[in-house]
């Protein structure tokens, strides 16, 4: 059975009355054991309130408005109070974009690991400073850094180290998912790369399931085993990484990777894409993508696609699919 | 304006240290010894990771910190000896664009009062004359229709929108050097191009000197014809940016070059950097991402 599988999840926006944003539509998803999975998309795409929903971090004005979210087979998205707590200590994880803003300045780090553990206690456990103390050393080590880092405060922590200390709070109650959700884009690309080469060791050598939300789908594919790309707020392609640079995709996620280039190469050229995406305060007719795809044809504008098959994966474009099928139809003849 | 009009910028033998408060007397030397020159209407890349001090060599060449040691010129003007009324000359024709577009934009003004704002300080324009050069700017940076953007507020517009009024801002003054410190770095991917391609246009069209910093070497080869890396205050390699990066021959750059997440290339570097990983048994990552589920699970 799969680790966390979610149905139909749909998260609203109403900032004030009579306003309302749809930033999560009918997404399904589904996460195995142990599987680090991309979610990637522009910014305003709903990639970080789907992070959020699943995690039951949502705050008003974001309330989940419909869906069945089942971890490890108990719908949490009904749990509140004293339940919802136990099963957030039990199972999963967040781990924000700013390390800076999500620590406490006049707190020092030990002090971190202090709260974490005391406040999620199970019945039994005996927590002496002492025991708190070889705990987080521990933690801090796994993330490579030194146990001396205990006794510092935030500011005194270069933004990678930072980062670092947020992903050992994530780990300290062994959870089962960890959502990262833009866990290094503060960072330059050196640290970057050694936050993530981090982030994947112990992803791999601990097997927690992962979810890895970001912009950069250069960073995701290096990462991830799986990719889900998100647009307006639906999962608009989902495949295995390995396959994600070559073939027909989502033309969307197309122009995604024409935003990436070698800058060794003897002619660089990058894509951007035009357009901004659209106004999820409006309820759309057809695909949410149509306005900007250079493929669009009269149906993209009437019938919104859902995720339709595009071997190995999925995606939900019409056009994609409809070639795809024909291929598969070519094929057996042959 | 042609570009034999724009004074070439010349930074000489620049340093500077930085006294760090505290017990004994620690310095920081953020820039050491760093000489390089931007030749009318050319674009210079300086690339470096965080701490190589980039960022304090354009606080430097803008005015807003002195050198330690070494001159800087703009054209006849020393950088470095100016004072209230000489900076405020400087910075008519040296324009600045930031790094975080939320940050550099004041939340209360509309869109048109910022881009006005230099026509009035810095050309002696009336309110009316800058006011009239708003859809002009606007439209340069391609906001249209002008109009419309004019009346907006900073959070009503996103990111690349954004760092596009930031652009106009500083087109504002006729600059004849624009110092562009990471513009493009907190933009979603799919944005970056777009403002990348306006500042090499604008570079052509107002034939305009471009400082370009960034850690990012795709971009600086996309918009640079030269390039310095800096690491730790020290230039460590320079030359034609596209030399520079096919054959590199400092670490440090080299492992920038390595660091640029490239999705097409994304297989073949897991694959190396499995190769030189400590752990050489666990190799069943490598080449099948797809087998993560079924690999090395042990604590629950």
């Amino acid at each position: 059975m799969a680790l966390l599988e979610a149905r139909g999840v749909n998260v609203v926006y109403s900032p004030a009355r009579g306003q309302r944003i749809w930033s999560v539509r009918d997404v399904d998803l589904t996460i195995a054991h142990g599987e680090f999975v991309g979610l990637v998309g522009e910014s305003g795409c709903g990639k970080s309130t789907l992070g959020f929903a699943l995690t039951r971090m949502l705050r008003p004005p974001a309330h989940l408005s419909g869906g069945v979210i089942r971890f490890d087979g108990t719908d949490v998205a009904s749990l509140t109070g004293e339940r919802l707590r136990r099963a957030r200590r039990d199972g999963f994880a967040l781990v924000l974009q700013s390390g800076m803003n999500a620590l406490n300045p006049v707190r020092t780090i030990a002090h971190h690991f202090g709260d974490v553990l005391l406040a999620n206690a199970r019945p039994g456990d005996e927590l002496s400073g002492d025991r708190i103390w070889r705990r987080a050393a521990e933690l801090l080590e796994a993330v490579r850094l030194e146990p001396a880092v205990l006794s510092r405060y935030p500011h005194e922590l270069s933004g990678g180290m930072r980062q670092r200390v947020s992903i050992a709070l994530a780990l300290s109650l062994q959870p089962r998912l960890i959502v990262f959700d833009e866990p290094t884009t503060a960072l330059d690309v050196i640290v970057q790369q050694a936050v993530m080469d981090t982030i994947k060791d112990l992803q791999r050598e601990r097997g927690f399931s992962a979810i890895l939300i970001s912009h950069d789908l250069g960073v995701v594919l290096e990462a991830t085993d799986r990719v889900m790309v998100m647009y307006a707020g639906r999962i608009v392609e989902d495949q295995p990484s390995r396959v994600m640079a070559h073939g027909l995709h989502h033309p969307y996620t197309e122009a995604l990777l024409n935003c990436y280039g070698d800058p060794r190469a003897e002619v660089v050229q990058l894509g951007g894409i035009p357009g901004t995406p659209p106004d999820l305060s409006v309820p759309n007719t057809g695909c949410s993508f149509a306005p900007r795809c250079p493929l669009t044809e009269d149906i993209c504008r009437t019938q919104d696609p859902p995720l339709l098959s595009l071997a190995p994966g999925w995606a939900a474009c019409h056009v994609r699919a409809r070639a795809a099928h024909v291929e598969e139809e070519v094929g057996s003849v042959r | 304006m042609s570009a034999s009009d724009v004074p070439a910028l010349t930074v000489s033998g620049v340093s500077k240290v930085f006294h760090v408060r505290g017990r004994g007397r620690r310095t920081v030397t953020a820039v050491d010894d760093v000489s390089f020159a931007v030749a009318p209407g050319a674009a210079v890349g300086l690339v470096g990771a965080s701490g190589s001090g980039k960022s304090t060599l354009a606080k430097m060449i803008t005015g807003s910190e002195r050198p330690t040691s070494g001159e800087i010129t703009f054209g006849d003007t020393s950088v470095g000896k100016l004072h209230a009324g000489g900076l405020r000359q400087l910075h008519r024709r040296v324009q600045m664009v930031f790094q975080d577009p939320y940050g550099a934009l004041n939340p209360l003004h509309t869109v048109e009062y910022t881009v006005m704002r230099p026509g009035q300080n810095f050309l002696g324009m009336s309110h009316a004359q800058a006011r009239g050069r708003v859809a002009e700017l606007l439209e340069t940076v391609g906001l249209v229709p002008a109009a419309q953007y004019a009346a907006k507020l900073p959070h009503q517009l996103s990111g690349g929108q954004r760092q596009r009024v930031l652009i106009a801002r500083a087109l504002g003054s006729d600059p004849d050097l624009i110092v562009a410190d990471e513009p493009v770095s907190m933009l979603d991917v799919s944005l970056r191009a777009g403002v990348l391609k306006l500042l090499a246009e604008l570079r052509r069209t107002r034939g305009l000197s471009l400082l370009y910093i960034t850690h990012d070497l795709l971009s600086a080869r996309l918009i640079t014809d030269e390039i310095l890396v800096l690491n730790q205050g020290r230039v460590v390699e320079r030359g034609q940016t596209k030399q520079v990066l096919q054959h590199p021959t400092d670490k440090y750059t080299i492992q920038l070059l390595n660091a640029v997440a490239n999705p097409f290339a994304a297989n073949g570097s897991e694959q190396n950097r499995s190769e030189q990983s400590r752990k050489g048994a666990g190799g069943s990552i490598t080449g099948n991402g797809a087998g993560g589920p079924t690999t090395g699970r042990s604590t629950t």
